[in-house]
């Protein structure tokens, strides 16, 4: 009896060592547009001013088991900037803010991440925008993940952070209340199969 | 002096229509330029825009009416001392300056509605939108409004540097002749 089960607990852990890492890789869904890059600023320090990206692209990996070597990567089409106004996109998109032209792409490399515990992580990476290569942090929420009812695998996650326009190289002046933008991210993949 | 157009002079509505029009165009070039360089906060900021808009439709409404009106009254004939390459020169000239003057016209018109905005005219009325929701309407509309601008004033000046040319080499009419002399 001993045996037996000091063998099934042998087999038990082979089976489990020569199962294949849990880590997956998960494509943010763009297709479905189920994945949203939004931005807000204050409008002379009267009310906020919203708008997002339409355009974007990015996967991630996650590890259920080791959620710390989570890694992610997007890569944003700065001209797809769109705040429900064409002459204000189209300033947007000039040499006065993000100079699309020069800098078409923005994108965002993690370094770290950490979860803290009840959903709630830290993540850290490299932002590019507008020519500069800045170190920046998320606040994230994770937010769900299981099968969905088309025999996919989801996971979603909520992040966001403020930008200081500034250090970035966005020198245009908006008045005091509107020097930082605030992001919201909101992702959700579709696990690779 | 007469109001229509005859063989020899030009009549004094064309001659209003054209100076109104060149009023206009510096006008406008001057503060296209100049309003997009204006600070957030300037007092100017949303003033200069809307007088550009409403001036510019009130601009093209004019050539509209104008070219009707050449239509109808026609030109006087020109100098005999103008040669037939002069002649066919400005002919072409004044031509490209009607087709720029539209095209520079209905290229701002596609910025402002290029999201289905109308433009407001002096705030009395608003032409709406009819072509938009394109890709980027409003930076294709843009770049192509801003050189198509450069455009017509290069060929404005080259347009008064002739009238000029005539007046003080030639020693003929054709300044006079516009201004009604």
């Amino acid at each position: 009896m001993k045996k037996t089960l000091l063998t099934t607990t042998l087999v038990l852990a082979m089976s489990v060592l020569a199962l294949p890492s849990q880590a997956a890789d998960y494509d943010i869904d763009i297709k479905g547009a189920h994945a949203f890059i939004q931005f807000r600023i204050k409008h002379l320090g009267y009310s906020w001013l919203l708008g997002r990206f339409n355009k974007f692209s990015g996967q991630f990996n996650y590890d259920e088991k080791n959620p710390n070597a989570a890694k992610i990567e997007v890569n944003i089409d700065t001209s797809s900037i769109d705040s429900n106004h064409a002459e204000r996109d189209k300033h947007l998109r000039s040499k006065d803010f993000l100079h699309v032209s020069k800098y078409p792409t923005a994108s965002f490399v993690s370094t770290s991440f950490r979860e803290t515990g009840k959903g709630k992580a830290v993540l850290k990476g490299k932002l590019t925008l507008h020519g500069v290569t800045k170190a920046i942090t998320l606040d994230v929420d994770h937010v769900g993940h299981g099968a969905d009812p088309w025999g996919g695998y989801r996971r979603g996650f909520a992040g966001s952070t403020t930008l200081i326009l500034k250090d970035f190289g966005i020198k245009r002046d908006l008045g005091p209340a509107s020097r930082s933008v605030e992001m919201f991210l909101s992702i959700e993949g579709v696990r690779r199969k | 002096m007469h109001w229509r157009t005859t063989q020899d002079h030009w009549g004094w509505l064309s001659i209003i229509i054209h100076w109104l029009t060149a009023l206009a165009v510096f006008g406008l070039f001057g503060l296209g330029l100049w309003m997009v360089s204006l600070d957030y906060y300037d007092a100017w900021y949303r003033k200069g825009p809307a007088l550009h808009k409403s001036i510019g439709i009130f601009l093209f409404s004019l050539t509209l009416l104008r070219l009707i009106w050449r239509r109808i009254e026609g030109k006087p004939a020109p100098l005999s001392s103008h040669s037939a390459r002069e002649r066919a020169i400005a002919r072409h000239v004044h031509s490209l300056l009607y087709l720029l003057l539209i095209a520079v016209m209905l290229c701002g018109y596609l910025i402002s509605t290029a999201d289905g905005r109308a433009i407001e005219v002096f705030g009395w009325f608003a032409i709406p939108a009819t072509v938009y929701g394109f890709d980027k309407q409003e930076d294709i509309a843009g770049l192509i409004h801003l050189w198509l601008a450069v455009t017509l004033i290069s060929l404005v000046a080259l347009h008064a540097l002739a009238a000029i040319k005539h007046h003080v080499f030639d020693k003929d009419r054709t300044l006079q002749r516009m201004l009604g002399l």
